[in-house]
């Protein structure tokens, strides 16, 4: 069994480098240029739409928040408006900052500031962290976007759904950037025209921050931290709930995305909240392609990809036992089948990355 | 010593497109702007030598296809995250509707 070594310093990285894991190219499946140059098209309405509809939501439900707080009648709009801040802005954060979401650049970084706020990422670290998640999808000592380390800590992603993991990272590490200045696993693969951008945006989160904790001091009362900060935590689940499922018991070092990538067929209110990142093998295929556009990518495509999962609650099914089987055999993922219209994966080179590992076909 | 290349055809390139064009070793990119001018670039990322090829022109923009980085492609300039060194470019002439460019 292989000890994987999750670290960006560590000894799995440097293997992967030397073997060529690392900046690998990717499997594709071939998209006519005309069908992908159409899907690629940019378009600012869909997102518009969207934004407005988030932004307006989130301030209905936290005003009606406010107005019955102290009342356990709030509680709904709490949880309602928490999702919003603290799950939906995760994929606010993702598409703008793949810069797909608008076609207007400016709106792009608007949303994408303000999303990567809500969410507690620097908004000028993670744009590097997730450049190299996609360069380097589940190779391990490569990939800073790991969710699900293995051998998996069960405890870890019951407290996900919290937030707390992130929060309790976050929170030093922003006084880390703000007062000490970028870490050193972050000088790993943020260049070094960006560390000053680091730095004053940890500066300004802290202030904010800062401001709102004084403020609910003043008050004596948690209120304004209910309206930003705590909703990080109290409506992280629908995020950590979507997002495990991007890639969790399934394989790592590989360099085809069906292999290690899972789309999930989604309920609308899901797939408003999370922005059609359900296509998960189609948006790590094709990132190019907006989020609006990956159903029709998808219907393109599907010939080529393992059957999606059906719903969440299966998708979870499948995954959580795999996971399990993780704790006793680290090597172990689940292997899922191609239809017979597919072209293969190949088994040569994954075998060669992923040694003898025991897979389970589905 | 520099040369004039035959790269391609001008209506091999759909306006607001590019192509991959190669040569003695080298790997170009051959762009037709909306305003019909045409123009090359290096044809791999500075940011992690993918291909621009498989990427969208919007406008005089092209965006790669991995990380979503952009350069104008006229002067080369990076524009967007990731990418932070510019592009190459090569001069370019049309000549009974062929496009050549100009490689060192
Ligand atoms: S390879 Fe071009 S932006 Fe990363």
């Amino acid at each position: 069994m292989t000890k994987r070594d999750y670290s960006l310093l560590g000894p799995d990285g440097a293997r992967a480098v030397e073997t060529g894991l690392a900046a690998a190219e990717w499997y594709h499946t071939e998209v006519p240029r005309k069908e992908m140059k159409a899907l690629m098209q940019r378009s600012d309405s869909p997102a518009i739409r969207d934004t407005v509809l988030l932004y307006g939501l989130m301030i209905t439900f936290a005003g009606i928040g406010i107005y019955l707080w102290p009342s356990w009648w709030s509680a709904p709009f709490w949880l309602a408006y928490g999702v919003l801040y603290g799950s939906a802005s995760d994929s606010r954060w993702h598409e703008c900052g793949h810069g797909t979401a608008f076609k207007t650049p400016w709106m792009n970084n608007v949303v994408f500031e303000i999303a990567s706020f809500m969410i507690m990422r620097n908004s000028a670290t993670w744009r590097w962290s997730h450049a190299r998640h996609h360069t380097d999808t589940y190779i391990v000592g490569r990939d800073p976007e790991i969710a699900i380390m293995r051998p998996v800590v069960f405890a870890k992603i019951i407290a996900g759904f919290f937030g707390l993991p992130d929060v309790a990272a976050f929170i030093p590490r922003m006084l880390y950037n703000a007062f000490i200045g970028v870490h050193p696993t972050e000088k790993t693969f943020v260049p070094e025209s960006e560390w000053p951008k680091v730095v004053r945006v940890a500066r300004i989160s802290t202030l904010i921050y800062g401001a709102t904790i004084a403020l609910a001091l003043w008050m004596g009362s948690i209120l304004p931290l209910m309206v930003i900060g705590l909703p990080r935590l109290y409506g992280a689940w629908h995020h950590v709930m979507t997002g495990l499922l991007q890639h969790g018991g399934l394989a790592d070092n590989v360099i085809d995305h069906r292999l290690n990538s899972r789309t999930v067929y989604m309920n609308p209110v899901s797939r408003f909240i999370y922005w059609n990142m359900n296509y998960h093998v189609e948006h790590h295929m094709f990132p190019m392609v907006p989020y609006h556009a990956l159903p029709r990518l998808h219907a393109a495509i599907k010939h080529d990809l393992p059957a999606p999962n059906t719903s969440i609650a299966q998708a979870f099914k499948e995954m959580w036992p795999a996971l399990r089987r993780q704790l006793a055999y680290e090597d172990y993922f689940l292997k899922r089948d191609l239809p017979a219209s597919a072209k293969p994966y190949r088994e040569d080179f994954h075998l060669a990355a992923l040694g003898a590992a025991p897979a389970a076909a589905e | 010593m520099t040369q004039w290349i035959d790269a391609c055809a001008t209506d091999d390139i759909d306006a607001e497109d590019l192509i991959r064009f190669d040569h003695a070793g080298a790997t170009y990119a051959i762009y037709h702007a909306p305003d019909g001018k045409f123009y090359a670039t290096a044809g791999k990322c500075t940011h992690e030598a993918v291909h621009l090829a498989d990427g969208l022109v919007m406008n005089y923009v092209i965006e790669c296809p991995k990380h979503n980085g952009q350069f104008d492609y006229r002067t080369g300039e990076a524009k967007r995250a990731p990418v932070c060194v510019n592009l190459k470019t090569y001069p370019v002439k049309v000549e009974d509707n062929r496009v050549f460019i100009q490689v060192a």
